[in-house]
């Protein structure tokens, strides 16, 4: 840690910033640095740390201080590390908070993850070495180390062995994975070519296929994740997983909606009801597809789609005329409403206020005031 | 076909027993599998009843990050209009999973935005000064309205005067491309600036001078 000085944290000219990541402690070595935990920053340039809670509690190294650097997965309790192998500190450099460090090497704790993304970057900034033809105006001081000239820690060279090794053996493993995967792909595409064949006997001979083997075929389809060319106007892309999907939904949305005032926006219920879940998830198609259901079902709620795209979820006792005739009271009563008042005033979500506000307008009960302090509605005189 | 399904299934499950751990493990790999799945027309996170899911729990991983996307954006959408970096997004989400959860790359941000789109509500990816704005709400946003943000991504504010010299428009098209944005709540004016005013942009705010403001307080900000 005493390769570090304290700066001000503000980037010079020709010095960019390419990553930063809250939430990382420094350690020198291998004990817990006298810093607390704070935001770590990449530039083209210099490793800079900002103490999180003491915003001029600033340092920063010269990336050609690094000789390597090597992850460190974290485990229960343990957060992920960054490894970084530094070049001993040269005699002129800055001030900084450590004197002397007994360690050639540091430790970047993420304490909030992030590691993937700056361990990404730092590699890309150290491949390319921007900082050796990018000058920049107040001189970083730059470790005296030239190409020949390299003076190790013995313990470096060991490192880069063992750092190499690992290397190697993950690249194993990787390539392992990776050709059962082309291995993998290769059936997968096979499936693909299959599927596109009978797709196309199905569209031929409309007539002869049975509603139960269209069914089949469009649950192998959701199996291996083939979009559906052929049966879209049946049911949309449903299946039998999807009907059973609609009829769940159409009971356990039933409370939420009516404490939502009848209508929920679907990117809500996705979370609603993933959060519920726990596993096995919902995807976004899955929870469109069982929605566009209702309808067929019978079931008491329905999909809608606003003109702006907007997608909610809606309660079929809701009727329409009720809904806008309570819009077109509560702007009477107040005068005018923009879609913020409206949301507190019924405990809605500003997007789904806004939704009803605007339908209103369509039919022709309010009229608005549209200006730079906000949209406005007002009852329709005209 | 259905035989055929069994024979993948075997497969499929057989790959997962060597390398289900990979697939959490690694963002190269899903970055690679997604990349493969992809050229040969196979949509790994189209449902989560799909043998990938259900299998190599790819679906999971992506449905769950979607959930925690959606509950920041909405989370933010008083302060910054429904725009935010993917930085400040992917540092959002990261803070949000906790320390236990496993992490999550960019890309792997970007593929379950990409999902999310199947549900309406506007989520859409802005390409600006090398990153992307995640637009989470149903504004119409053209190409007049990105390239003003493109230009002001670099100080966080723009000016009329700005846009007029380096897009080359005029007066008026400036104004209201800029009064559109101060609509949508993307933007707010600095009107005590020195000089003329600002339109500086919540979403492009850096962690470095800003901090959280309350839905409250927001509003009282509006003029």
């Amino acid at each position: 840690m005493d390769r570090f000085v304290w700066s001000s944290g503000l980037l010079e000219i020709n010095e960019t910033l390419v990553i930063q990541q809250r939430g990382v402690r420094l350690y020198d070595g291998e004990e817990k640095g006298k810093m607390d935990v704070g935001i770590l920053l990449l530039s083209t340039h210099r490793l800079l740390w900002r103490d999180h809670k003491n915003h001029d509690c600033c340092i920063a190294m010269p990336l050609s201080q690094i000789v390597l650097f090597e992850e460190q997965a974290g485990g229960i309790g343990k957060s992920a590390k960054i490894v970084v192998h530094l070049h001993p500190a040269p005699s002129n450099k800055e001030p900084g908070p450590y004197q002397t460090s007994k360690y050639s090497y540091i430790k970047l704790s993420f304490k909030e993850h992030g590691q993937i993304e700056f361990s990404r970057r730092l590699s890309e900034e150290m491949t390319q070495r921007r900082w050796e033809h990018m000058p920049v105006s107040q001189p970083i001081y730059t470790s005296t180390t030239s190409q020949a000239g390299r003076m190790r820690a013995v313990g470096i060279v060991g490192i880069e062995r063992k750092l190499e090794e690992k290397r190697k053996e993950m690249d194993k493993n990787i390539s392992e994975a990776f050709e059962d995967l082309s291995k993998l792909m290769e059936k997968a595409k096979e499936m693909v070519e299959l599927s596109r064949s009978i797709a196309s006997k199905i569209k031929d001979k409309q007539g002869d296929i049975t509603e139960d083997e269209t069914i089949r075929f469009k649950s192998y389809l959701l199996s291996m994740g083939i979009a559906n060319p052929v049966t879209r106007e049946t049911h949309g892309s449903g299946t039998h997983y999807h009907m059973q999907l609609a009829k769940q939904l159409g009971e356990i949305l039933l409370a939420p909606l009516e404490e939502q005032g009848g209508m929920m926006a679907l990117t809500e219920v996705y979370c609603l009801v993933n959060r519920a879940r726990g596993m096995e998830l919902l995807s976004p198609e899955d929870l469109v597809n069982a929605c566009k259901m209702f309808e067929a079902l019978k079931l008491p709620l329905r999909l809608r789609i606003f003109d702006s795209g907007v997608m909610v979820i809606q309660l079929q006792s809701h009727s329409e005329e009720e809904m806008i005739a309570s819009a077109l009271d509560n702007v009477s009563e107040k005068g005018s409403l923009t879609s913020e008042e409206f949301a507190k005033l019924l405990g809605l979500s500003v997007l789904l206020s806004k939704e009803r506000l605007l339908l209103a307008e369509k039919m022709g009960h309010l009229c608005r005031d549209d200006s730079v302090e906000g949209l406005r509605f007002y009852p329709n005189l005209f | 076909m259905s035989k055929q399904l069994e024979t993948f299934k075997t497969h499929l499950e057989e790959f997962a027993s060597k390398h289900k751990q990979e697939i959490r493990k690694s963002a190269q790999f899903r970055v690679q599998f997604q990349d493969m799945c992809a050229t040969i027309g196979v949509d790994p996170l189209a449902s989560g009843k799909g043998f990938w899911s259900e299998m190599l729990g790819v679906g999971d991983f992506y449905y769950e990050l979607g959930v925690q996307i959606i509950e920041v954006c909405l989370a933010l959408k008083h302060r910054n209009g429904g725009l935010i970096t993917l930085e400040e997004l992917h540092q959002r989400v990261l803070k949000g999973r906790g320390k236990f959860a496993q992490d999550v790359s960019q890309d792997d941000l970007i593929r379950a935005i990409k999902k999310l789109k199947a549900m309406g509500n506007g989520f859409g990816m802005i390409p600006v000064g090398g990153t992307y704005l995640v637009q989470s709400v149903p504004a119409e946003l053209n190409m007049d309205h990105t390239v003003v943000l493109q230009l002001a991504e670099k100080k966080g504010f723009v000016t009329v005067s700005e846009i007029k010299t380096s897009l080359k428009w005029e007066t008026e098209r400036t104004c209201h491309v800029l009064d559109d944005l101060l609509k949508e709540g993307l933007a707010w004016l600095d009107g005590q600036a020195a000089g003329e005013p600002q339109y500086w942009l919540p979403a492009l705010f850096s962690e470095l001078c800003s901090r959280d403001v309350t839905p409250e307080e927001a509003s009282e900000m509006v003029p």
